[in-house]
C-alpha cells in the first residue's frame, strides 16, 4: 500500500546531537534505515544507542540535527506521536504494567468494545490469537503479566509493539537478553517475516553472534560518535568488536590461562555447604558446596531455578527444608541483613528493580550495603564514604563525572559496576552474581569475567549465573546444571559444550 | 569575571532544595509588603518581640512540628493522615491529667476548691508532658504496625486512626471539653522568651530530627526505602523497621503539636484541635520539595513550607478576607505556589538562569 520513495529510506537521521548535564550523549550522529532491513545498532555501554533511540521515538528532543521520516522532514514530538507515525518500540527495560493481565497489556487502549463496555471475552481471545500467530506461544492471557517470567513479559512487549497497526519501523532494544535459545529463534523468524513485509527493524543487542545471524547492516557508535555503518556481510566479527571497544580484544584470550591458574589455588576449605536446601514452589531440595577461591557456575534454561537458588542462599526467602552452613556455621535466620553479617553478597538479576537506588548518588549506592550491615547508628563519616566510593570507582573503572552523580544518570554497565562495588565493599566470602553481564557491552563483559576470576584468586567463593553458556564455561571452575528447580548434574574442569547443552535440555541422562 | 561568578552562584542557588520554598515565601511577603501597611513592624514589649511576622512564626509552630514527622513519613513513600486526630488525643490526655474532675473522679474536698486555680494541677507538669507524648507515640506505633508489618497502604492505615482518633479523644474526656486553668502549661504555646516559646520547641525538635537523620545512617535509609524499597531490601536494609520508626516519630511529633495547640486555646477540644491540619502538614512537605512518591527530603525546606502555609493564612486575615472565604482564597494561593513546582515552570526558571550564563 505504501508507496516506496525513490531513495528507499524509511528513516534518515543526520547530525543528531544531544547533551545531558555533564555528558555529550550524542555528537553529530547520522543513522538511516531502509525498507525491509534489519539494522543492528551496536556500541558499548553509554555509547549513546539508547539516547539515539529515544530521540527517534520522541522521548528526548535532539539539540541539533534533522530527522527525515518516509522522505519528509519530521519533528517527533512525543512517544505517542512516534507511534502514530508508525514507529514502535520494545525497550530494554520492560515497559508494561505487571498488575494488569497479559491481554490488557497487549490491547490496552485498543480493547474491543461492546455496548460501551470492554468486551473481555473478545479481548482475551484476540490477545491469545495475537500471541499464537505472532510468537507462537500459548499462555493464559487472563493471568497478571507480573506472574510470568521476564522472558514471557518480554515476548508480550514484542507482541504489543508488533500489533500496533501500521508499524513500519520496529525498534527492539535488547529484546533477547532474557530469552532462551528457542525463544530467540522464534523472535528471529518473526523478524524475518516482518522484514519480508517491508518493515524496517532496528535491532540493539550485545550478542554479537545474533547480529551476524539476523542483521543486514550494522551501525556502530562509541562515546556518542558515529564510528561507521557497514554491510554485515563485509564486516568481520573481530573488526566489529574492535570498532565497538576502540581497542583489540585480548582479554578474552587470556581467560582460559587465568582460569587454569586460579584453579590450582582453590582451597579445601568449604565456605558454603547446603544440604537438602529447598523451598516449596521455588527450589527443590538440593546439595551445593563451594570452596574458597572457587567459581561455581549455575547453568540452566530460563525458569530452571537459578535465581531462586541464589535468592535462597542470600536469604531473600527462608528455606523450608535443609540446612545452610557458611564457614562451618549453621545459618539460622535468613535475610539479606543477616547475609551481610555472614559475608554473603548477591548482585541481583533485575538491576533496575532490585539493584540500583536511582535517585541516590554513586557514593551512597556504593556504601549502602556496608552501612546497612553496620546498622543505623554506626554512621560512616563522609570522608570514609568518599574514600570507599573513590576506591571502587577507580578499581572497577566506573565512568562517572564524580561520586556525587545520581546513579540513574549512569549507563547500564556502569550501574552494574556500582552494584558490584556495593557488595565488594562489605568484603564478602561468598559472592553470588546473577546475570552480571546482561545488557553490558563486550568490553565491560570481558572485564567483569576477568574480575570474577581475580576475586576467586583473592580467596573469595563466587557463584556465577548467566544465560550465556559460553560465559559460564569460560569463568567457572565447576558447573552445576539445574532443570525445573532441581540440581541434576555437576561438571568439574573442562566441559564439552554439547554435553552441557544436552544436560540442560534434560536429554543427557 | 564577576558576572560569571554571580551567574554560577545564581545557578547553584536555583538548584538548591531550598530555592523554591524560599521563593514562594518571598513572593507572599513581597505581596504583603506592597499591600498591607506595617506588615513587617515589630514592637518590643517587656523585652519581648511582637508583630505580624512573629505571629506567623508562632502560629506556624504546630504545623512546623508536624511537618518534621510528616517529611520522614512521606520520604519513605507513605503518608500519615492521623496527625490531627492524634493531636486531639494528646490534648485530651493532657487536659484530663491536669483537671480530672470532669469525668467524675472524686477529688479530696480540700483540692476541689483549687480546681479553677491557675496554680493548681492534679498531676505535675513533667508527668503530663511525658504521659501525653508516650500516648501520642503509641498512636504512631499503631500506624507503623499497620503500614510496616500488616502491609496496609499508608493512606488507608492512617485513615483508621484519623477517624477513630477524635472518638478516642472524646472518650478520654467523657465527651466534655475540659478547660485547662493551669498557668505553667499555657506557657508552652503562649509563653515568650524574646520570641514565642513554641519556636524554641520547633528549633529543638528540628535539631534533634536533623541529628537523628543526618548524623546517623537513618536519613539515607529512609530515602533509599522511599526510592526503591525492593532494592533496599536486597541491600540489607530492614525496610519494616525504618517504616516503623518514621510513623512512631510522626506520632511523637503530633503529640508535641497537640501540647502546643491545647496550651494555645487552654482547652481539650476534641473536635477542633488539629482539624484538617494534616493537610497543611502534607502541603508543607510538598512545598518543601519532597516528592509524594518518596525519596530525597529536606527538613529545613519543609519548615519553610509550613511558614509559607501560615503566611498565606495570616496575610489573608490581615487583608481582611472574611473567615468564611478564607479556605477558598487559601486554596487559590496554594495552587499558585504549587505551580512553581510544576515541570514547565521549573524548566522556565532553569532557562532564565542558564541564559544569563551564556550572556556573561
Amino acid at each position: 500500500m505504501e508507496s516506496t520513495p525513490d531513495n528507499n529510506y524509511l528513516i534518515e537521521m543526520t547530525g543528531i546531537s544531544k547533551a545531558f548535564p555533564g555528558v555529550q550523549a550524542l555528537d553529530n550522529v547520522d543513522f538511516n534505515l531502509k525498507y525491509g532491513e534489519v539494522h543492528a545498532l551496536m556500541g558499548g555501554n553509554g555509547a549513546g544507542k539508547s539516547t539515539l533511540i529515544k530521540v527517534l521515538t520522541g522521548v528526548e528532543k535532539p539539540d541539533r540535527g534533522r530527522i527525515i521520516l518516509f522522505g519528509q522532514e519530521t519533528v517527533i514530538r512525543s512517544p505517542m506521536h512516534a507511534q502514530e507515525l508508525g514507529i514502535s518500540t520494545v525497550y530494554q527495560e520492560i515497559n508494561l504494567c505487571p498488575n494488569l493481565s497479559v491481554a490488557e497489556n497487549i490491547l490496552i487502549g485498543r480493547q474491543p468494545m461492546k455496548h460501551g463496555r470492554v468486551d473481555w471475552k473478545e479481548t482475551n481471545s484476540q490477545a491469545s490469537e495475537i500471541l499464537q500467530r505472532i510468537l507462537d506461544i500459548n499462555i493464559d492471557v487472563t493471568r497478571l503479566l507480573g506472574s510470568y517470567s521476564v522472558a514471557i513479559q518480554q515476548m508480550v512487549a514484542i507482541a504489543r509493539a508488533l500489533e500496533i497497526e501500521s508499524a513500519k519501523v520496529l525498534i527492539l532494544d535488547e529484546p533477547t537478553s532474557s530469552l532462551s535459545k528457542n525463544e530467540v529463534d522464534q523472535l528471529f523468524s518473526v523478524m524475518r517475516k516482518l522484514r519480508s513485509e517491508g518493515v524496517g527493524i532496528i535491532f540493539i543487542t550485545h550478542f554479537i553472534d545474533q547480529v551476524y545471524v539476523i542483521s543486514d547492516r550494522i551501525t556502530v557508535i562509541r562515546n556518542g560518535k558515529l564510528i561507521g555503518c557497514d554491510e554485515t556481510a563485509t564486516l568481520p566479527k573481530m573488526d566489529l568488536i574492535t570498532k565497538m571497544i576502540g581497542r583489540t580484544l585480548t582479554a578474552l584470550d587470556d581467560m582460559s590461562k587465568i582460569k587454569a591458574e586460579t584453579a590450582t589455588k582453590i582451597q579445601d576449605k568449604k565456605v558454603l555447604e547446603a544440604k537438602d536446601l529447598g523451598r516449596v514452589e521455588s527450589v527443590n531440595p538440593m546439595d551445593l558446596d563451594l570452596h574458597a577461591g572457587e567459581v561455581l557456575g549455575l547453568a540452566g534454561l530460563v525458569g530452571s531455578g537459578r535465581s531462586e537458588t541464589a535468592g535462597l542462599i542470600f536469604g531473600l526467602e527462608s528455606p523450608d527444608s535443609g540446612t545452610l552452613q557458611i564457614s562451618g556455621k549453621n545459618v539460622k535466620r535468613f535475610s539479606p541483613a543477616n547475609s551481610i553479617t555472614n559475608g554473603i553478597a548477591l548482585t541481583p538479576e533485575d538491576r533496575k528493580a532490585a539493584g540500583i537506588i536511582d535517585d541516590l548518588t554513586v557514593r551512597e549506592n556504593i556504601i549502602l550495603a556496608l552501612q546497612a550491615g553496620q546498622g543505623w547508628f554506626k554512621h560512616l563519616n563522609i570522608q570514609k564514604q568518599n574514600k570507599i566510593a573513590d576506591e571502587f570507582i577507580e578499581m572497577l573503572e566506573i565512568s562517572t563525572p564524580t561520586a556525587e552523580q545520581l546513579v540513574k544518570n549512569l549507563s547500564g554497565g556502569n550501574q552494574q559496576k556500582v552494584i558490584l562495588a556495593r557488595w565488594l565493599a562489605i568484603d564478602p566470602q561468598v559472592l553470588i552474581l546473577d546475570e552480571p553481564t546482561r545488557g553490558i557491552d563486550v568490553g565491560t563483559k570481558a572485564e567483569i569475567q576477568k574480575m570474577v576470576l581475580s576475586l576467586a584468586d583473592q580467596g573469595k567463593a563466587v557463584i556465577f549465573i548467566s544465560s550465556e553458556l559460553e560465559e559460564v564455561m569460560r569463568t567457572s571452575h565447576r558447573i552445576a546444571v539445574l532443570i525445573e528447580k532441581s540440581k541434576v548434574a555437576e561438571f568439574s574442569g573442562d566441559v564439552d559444550e554439547k554435553v552441557l547443552l544436552e544436560t540442560m535440555a534434560g536429554s543427557g541422562t | 569575571m564577576k558576572d560569571q561568578k554571580f551567574s554560577s552562584l545564581l545557578k547553584k542557588a536555583t538548584e538548591s532544595r531550598l530555592f523554591l520554598p524560599i521563593l514562594a515565601l518571598a513572593i507572599i511577603l513581597l505581596f504583603d509588603a506592597l499591600f498591607i501597611p506595617n506588615f513587617f513592624a515589630i514592637q518590643v514589649r517587656n523585652g519581648d518581640l511582637y508583630g505580624r511576622i512573629i505571629d506567623i512564626a508562632r502560629n506556624a509552630s504546630t504545623v512546623m512540628v508536624l511537618s518534621l514527622g510528616m517529611t520522614l513519613v512521606i520520604a519513605t513513600g507513605g503518608i500519615d493522615l492521623s496527625v490531627g486526630a492524634v493531636m486531639a488525643i494528646a490534648a485530651s490526655v493532657a487536659a484530663i491529667m491536669m483537671n480530672p474532675v470532669i469525668i467524675g473522679l472524686e477529688l479530696p474536698p480540700d483540692l476541689m476548691k483549687f480546681i479553677n486555680d491557675p496554680n493548681f494541677t492534679y498531676s505535675p507538669l513533667w508527668e503530663v508532658i511525658l504521659v501525653t507524648l508516650v500516648v501520642a507515640t503509641i498512636c504512631g506505633v499503631w500506624n507503623g504496625l499497620l503500614v510496616a508489618y500488616m502491609r496496609i497502604q499508608a493512606m488507608v492505615a492512617t485513615l483508621i486512626l484519623m477517624i477513630a482518633g477524635r472518638g478516642i479523644a472524646q472518650l478520654i474526656t467523657n465527651g466534655v471539653r475540659i478547660q485547662i486553668f493551669y498557668k505553667p502549661y499555657a506557657f508552652i504555646g503562649q509563653g515568650w522568651v524574646l520570641l514565642p516559646f513554641s519556636l524554641y520547641i520547633v528549633l529543638f525538635l528540628y535539631i534533634i530530627t536533623w541529628l537523628l537523620t543526618r548524623k546517623t545512617a537513618i536519613g539515607m535509609f529512609i530515602e533509599s526505602v522511599g526510592i526503591n524499597a525492593r532494592a533496599s531490601f536486597f541491600s540489607g536494609i530492614n525496610e519494616k523497621r525504618i517504616k516503623m520508626l518514621v510513623y512512631t516519630f510522626c506520632g511523637f511529633c503530633a503529640g508535641v503539636a497537640g501540647l502546643i495547640a491545647s496550651s494555645n486555646i487552654k482547652t481539650s477540644d476534641a473536635n477542633n484541635i488539629g482539624d484538617t491540619i494534616e493537610l497543611d502538614a502534607i502541603l508543607s512537605v510538598v512545598i518543601g520539595g519532597t516528592s509524594m512518591a518518596g525519596g530525597r527530603f529536606s527538613l529545613l525546606a519543609s519548615l519553610i513550607g509550613a511558614i509559607v502555609m501560615q503566611a498565606i493564612t495570616t496575610s489573608m486575615y490581615a487583608l481582611g478576607v472574611p473567615a468564611f472565604a478564607l479556605k477558598a482564597i487559601k486554596g487559590l494561593v496554594v495552587v499558585f505556589v504549587i505551580l512553581l513546582y510544576s515541570e514547565p515552570i521549573r524548566v522556565f526558571i532553569r532557562k532564565l538562569t542558564s541564559r544569563k550564563e551564556v550572556r556573561s
